[in-house]
């Protein structure tokens, strides 16, 4: 807004104050997870509370951050399951999403199919939950990472679809047709000329199909049931749920898994805030 | 003629894999699920006889007072859940397009919660209600607005709403930003005819600058009740469906019929009737988008 209408006094104040609410609103239950993970047990059970650490207490993190130990392991490896599945997921994701994509925008494909395809994601996981997990007992599936891939593939594709399209929709043809003409096939033409273009779509893509995945629980839930498979959402839920009853290790745990996101949504907010915003607001 | 066909069949292939994989984990279990909901099936370790018992099932569920009070809970959620995150939403979007120092860190600031997992905003929002040493009792003790510890998602009355508030701090970012985003495109020479002809911001705000922004709005905002409808991770770390059922929403009575009680066929049905109705608000998805992009 370049309005140079200068601003009464007052409003001036009520403009901070509700900025210092809103500040205070989003940032009070981060940084208070983050002053439970470092507050030792007996501050986290003062009534009232202890709000500021009488001493800092980093013993989970180094607890979650070592292999050797239960507590250690089961975070650890939840971590490792979930980094595997949504970057398999994504990349296997945008793949597909970019080629149908390509169909939509520049093949004709029809639009009613795209609204199916979107269709699909709306839907509620329960309608598909137990079909799918008689499928992968048959196949001997149940448990691994492979099922939450195919499971994760179903709900990014449509997602990626639909951002690719916005994407390719609004490029210039000329270039595309000019490459075909030279006699370059669609692949080709896909490759050389398409994909350095929407290089950034594709990236903001990624980056949303990633964090979709990393924060998926419904299916990881029904579909895991040890190490080998389970994801961080359902390691949390596991912690927190448990015999664990310091709470500064449920909030460590929550602090370690926010991380990735947290750090992916923060370097990358203009390519996320656009690529989210992309679909309902017309570029 | 040979390179028009050349193109259709270059369409389907660009396609195949996505089709692919939609087919076999979204359409080919949907519709396994609605011949389920026809059938006595239960999930059992032994081969066991299903037979077809017609529409058995969709009567037991809409006669079922308990699964009837589970679907108008997910709508109370939805609908207060989805409200306050567009009211709350815009109002931020209309102070973050003001002028102030500090003005890209409060827009950067806010894709925090959006970004912190779901099943973490949950698991912090527990840990704050906690009835022995939480930080929500904590606070409002020191402030003097509360004389004892209160069992906030133990209260029957109350836990629906304390999930419903973690839910709008989680997702109010996403509104803010679609609401931000459509904001920038008000036209400001409307906006300041409106005020030399004396009109005052309220009257800006519904006359102009709402109708402007309201088509991106619509469509965040079927959006997001198209998900706060299936709600069901923030339900199960919180309160599994309780206190006295008053958290159980369609979901999770859908998946306790599943993983509980083990029964396949009747549980099936429940989903199909849950499905309905996320159709119903899928087509307003459609109609929202559609009237907004005018391509879909």
């Amino acid at each position: 807004m370049h309005s140079t209408i200068k601003r009464p006094r007052y409003l001036s104040y009520l403009l901070y104050l509700s900025l210092i609410l809103l500040a205070f609103f989003v940032l009070a239950p981060v940084l208070w997870l983050l002053l439970m993970s470092l507050s030792s047990p007996t501050d986290l059970t003062k009534v009232p509370l202890q709000w500021i650490p009488s001493q800092w207490d980093f013993s989970r993190y180094a607890l979650l951050l070592d292999w050797q130990n239960g507590s250690g392991e089961r975070f650890l490896a939840a971590m490792l399951n979930s980094l595997i599945i949504a970057t398999s997921a994504t990349v296997i994701a945008l793949f597909a999403g970019v080629l149908a994509a390509y169909a939509f925008s520049r093949r004709n494909a029809s639009m009613l199919l795209m609204f199916a395809f979107l269709a699909t994601i709306m839907m509620p996981p329960i309608t598909y939950i137990l079909p799918l997990y008689s499928a992968f007992s048959e196949l001997g599936i149940l448990n691994t990472k492979v099922a939450l891939i195919i499971c994760y593939c179903a709900m990014l594709i449509p997602f990626a679809i639909w951002l690719m399209k916005t994407n390719i929709d609004v490029l210039p043809q000329e270039i595309e047709q000019a490459a075909m003409i030279e006699g370059a096939g669609t692949f080709y033409t896909l490759r050389k000329v398409v994909l350095p273009i929407i290089l950034p779509a594709i990236g903001a893509t990624a980056m949303l199909s990633f964090l979709t995945a990393w924060d998926e629980f419904f299916y990881a839930l029904i579909f895991s049931s040890d190490l080998s498979a389970k994801t961080i959402p359902v390691a949390i839920a596991d912690f927190s749920a448990g015999r664990v009853t310091d709470f500064g290790v449920i909030a460590s745990v929550g602090v370690l898994a926010s991380v990735p996101p947290v750090l992916i949504a923060l370097f990358f907010q203009r390519f996320i805030v656009s690529g989210l915003v992309g679909g309902s607001v017309k570029g | 003629m040979r390179s028009l066909i050349g193109a259709k069949q270059q369409k389907w292939l660009l396609l195949a894999p996505a089709l692919t994989v939609l087919a076999l984990i979204s359409f080919v279990p949907f519709v396994k699920t609605l011949w389920l909901s026809f059938s006595d099936s239960e999930i059992s370790a032994l081969p066991t006889v299903v037979s077809f018992i017609g529409l058995e099932n969709y009567i037991y569920a809409l006669t079922d007072p308990d699964f009837i009070s589970s679907l108008g809970r997910t709508l109370y959620f939805t609908f207060i859940s989805v409200g306050a995150e567009v009211i709350l939403g815009v109002a931020v979007a209309l102070l973050l397009n003001q002028q102030f120092k500090g003005r890209t860190l409060m827009r950067a600031l806010i894709i925090l919660p959006w970004a912190i997992p779901t099943i973490v905003n949950a698991v912090t929002w527990r840990l704050i209600y906690n009835p022995d040493y939480g930080a929500l009792n904590s606070l409002l003790m020191q402030l003097g607005i509360i004389g004892e510890y209160q069992s906030w998602l133990g209260d029957p009355d109350v836990a629906m709403n304390m999930v419903i508030l973690a839910d709008v701090w989680k997702n109010f970012p996403l509104v803010a930003y679609v609401a931000l985003a459509a904001l920038q495109t008000v036209p400001m020479d409307m906006l300041n005819a409106a005020r030399l002809e004396g009109a005052n911001a309220w009257r800006r705000f519904f006359k102009i600058t709402l109708p402007w922004i309201i088509g991106p709005l619509l469509v965040i905002i079927v959006l997001r009740s198209v998900e706060a409808f299936r709600v069901f991770d923030i339900i199960y770390v919180m309160t599994r469906g309780g206190p006295a059922n008053q958290t159980k929403t369609a979901s999770f009575y859908v998946y306790q019929e599943y993983f509980s009680y083990l029964r396949s066929g009747s549980g099936s049905s429940y989903a199909i009737i849950v499905a309905l109705i996320s159709i119903i608000l899928i087509y307003g998805y459609y109609r929202a988008a559609k009237r907004q992009n005018g391509s879909l």
